[in-house]
């Protein structure tokens, strides 16, 4: 088997000194405390960085300026909390076309304090205004979750399997010292949480936090140039559903995360046993197990059972979302950046709960309610 | 201070006849005269065949539950129906679209997957909006 590599990959990486509450910073700082680490971890300056991507709001143009950062290559894409990975991709083809050479991709947002953060509209005369807000829905607890009674219905999930993937995480989480929730968790302490949106209780749902991160992205032939070991980019991949949850093709499977990773094990010429650590955006706990069957590590019906069985937890086959995840160590909104993060910390052998042996991760991306998605193939070498 | 109110949609040229429909007591969705797909939200063009050669028909009103979640912070307008359901329907005719489930007390018990619903309209503002009740035996 070969894996293949695209010449490019991330030599810096770090989060904001704090994740969790704080409320004495604004959304700009934690951009930019994320972007000094990173840089410092990288061992680089604002002169060395000649190509920017993040989120619109700041936006590029807000995180450069401020950086005294002048581009010659800029990406706002914002397409939800998959942005970043989408940022990493569309940076690892600007500098394969040599748009840039070096490029930084922020991440931070002020998700629970909500200091200079952007609004957030709800415009009446729009799609969603029109045919989803008339009905009540109150942000992504009452919309994300829409699909999952189909799915229970579907393939016999059980709520004991829905809540165990919390349970699961939390196992992780209890080795992080950054995570938020570290106590042990049982199936029955999530049905004590109180309902948020049926099925979903409190403890199935993300965290709220304030937070942010940063990467450098270049050619890898330049990595020895740097402090840290490089973790290269083997395959991605980026795709879409619908913007309205009502409109979601599927509702027992995204076609998003399907695309995406289908694109992504492509490029990078693995296959599934070739992956040592996975990285599956948990905004609720049923996204998790949307993302193990679009991504074929196991199938259709499957993966309810697949974590409840212990399999992807401390000592499993598969470790997921060993940071603890968004259920249980941080979840700013925009959570995309810390798939990212802990994917390369688990690469370059430093993660609070490292798993021996990691050469391939691979993280997947959600935005809005399976709207989009994105997919890296991360690895410890070429 | 005053009681929030429930989400008022506002129509635009493109799904006027929609609304308009509704106004009417007329559940009007678009279809595509090529390949005579139904399709929903409101567009120009079919999103199967592609084809701009599209319509406006009315719809059955009839409709089974595709899916939903029960929500429990109510949002703005909907205190006094908290819990509520936020449903999927699916309609006859193939589209899915968003509606709340009135005329039954929203608890899992009483929401069954695939239930038949039929349209029911609602005041809204300025406007009627689709909803859906059980449909019961008929």
């Amino acid at each position: 088997m070969a894996i293949s590599s695209q010449g490019v990959a991330i030599v810096g990486a770090a989060e904001t000194d704090k994740v969790g509450k704080l409320p004495d910073h604004s959304t700009l700082q934690l951009h930019l405390e994320g972007a000094l680490n990173a840089m410092a971890d990288a061992g680089l300056t604002p002169a060395d960085i000649d190509g920017i991507a993040t989120v619109a709001n700041p936006g590029p143009v807000q995180i450069a300026h401020s950086l005294g950062i002048e581009p010659a290559w800029m990406d706002g894409t914002a397409v939800g909390g998959t942005s970043f990975l989408l940022h990493v991709r569309h940076a690892a083809a600007a500098i394969k076309a040599g748009y840039a050479t070096t490029v930084l991709i922020t991440h931070g947002e002020s998700g629970r304090s909500r200091v200079g953060a952007p609004p957030r509209p709800m415009e009446p005369a729009s799609m969603q205004g029109q045919f989803e807000m008339p009905y009540g829905p109150l942000g992504p607890p009452t919309t994300f979750t829409i699909p999952m009674l189909r799915y229970m219905k579907e393939y016999g999930l059980t709520h004991e399997q829905l809540a165990y993937v919390a349970v699961a995480q939390r196992k992780w989480a209890a080795a992080n010292p950054r995570a938020m929730f570290r106590d042990p968790l049982t199936v029955q302490d999530v049905f004590d949480s109180r309902m948020i949106a049926y099925p979903f209780h409190l403890l199935e749902c993300c965290l709220v936090t304030d937070g942010g991160g940063a990467l450098i992205v270049t050619s890898a032939d330049r990595a020895k140039d740097f402090p840290k070991p490089p973790v290269h980019i083997l395959g991605t991949g980026e795709a879409m559903d619908s913007w309205m949850i009502s409109q979601m093709e599927d509702f027992t499977s995204s076609k998003g995360f399907r695309q995406s990773s289908r694109a992504a094990f492509a490029q990078a010429g693995i296959t599934h046993a070739d992956v040592d650590h996975v990285m599956i955006y948990d905004a609720f706990a049923h996204v998790p197990i949307y993302g193990l069957e679009d991504m074929g590590f196991v199938g259709r019906g499957e993966a309810g059972a697949f974590i409840a069985e212990g399999r992807t937890e401390p000592g499993g086959e598969l470790p997921l979302n060993t940071n603890g995840g968004g259920l249980s160590y941080t979840h700013t909104g925009m959570y995309g950046m810390f798939l990212i993060q802990e994917s390369v910390r688990q690469l370059r052998g430093e993660a609070a709960a490292q798993v021996p042996g990691v050469e391939v991760g691979v993280a997947l991306g959600n935005g809005g309610m399976f709207a989009t998605s994105g997919t890296l193939v991360l690895g410890s070498h070429t | 201070m005053a009681t929030p109110s429930k989400a008022v949609p506002q129509p635009t040229p493109d799904t006027q006849p929609y609304w308009d429909g509704a106004a009417n007591g007329e559940l009007r969705i678009q279809r595509c005269r090529d390949c005579s797909r139904p399709y929903f939200y409101p567009r120009p063009i079919c999103p199967k065949c592609h084809s701009t050669n599209v319509e406006w028909f009315t719809a059955s009103g009839r409709a089974t539950l595709y899916s939903y979640s029960i929500n429990h912070r109510p949002a703005p307008g909907f205190a006094d129906d908290a819990p509520y359901a936020i449903a999927v329907v699916q309609l006859d005719e193939g589209p899915r679209m968003m509606a709340n489930i009135v005329g039954i007390e929203n608890t899992p018990e009483n929401l069954i997957l695939d239930m038949p619903l039929k349209v029911t309209f609602e005041k809204r503002g300025d406007v009627m909006l689709p909803q859906f009740t059980p449909a019961g035996e008929e």
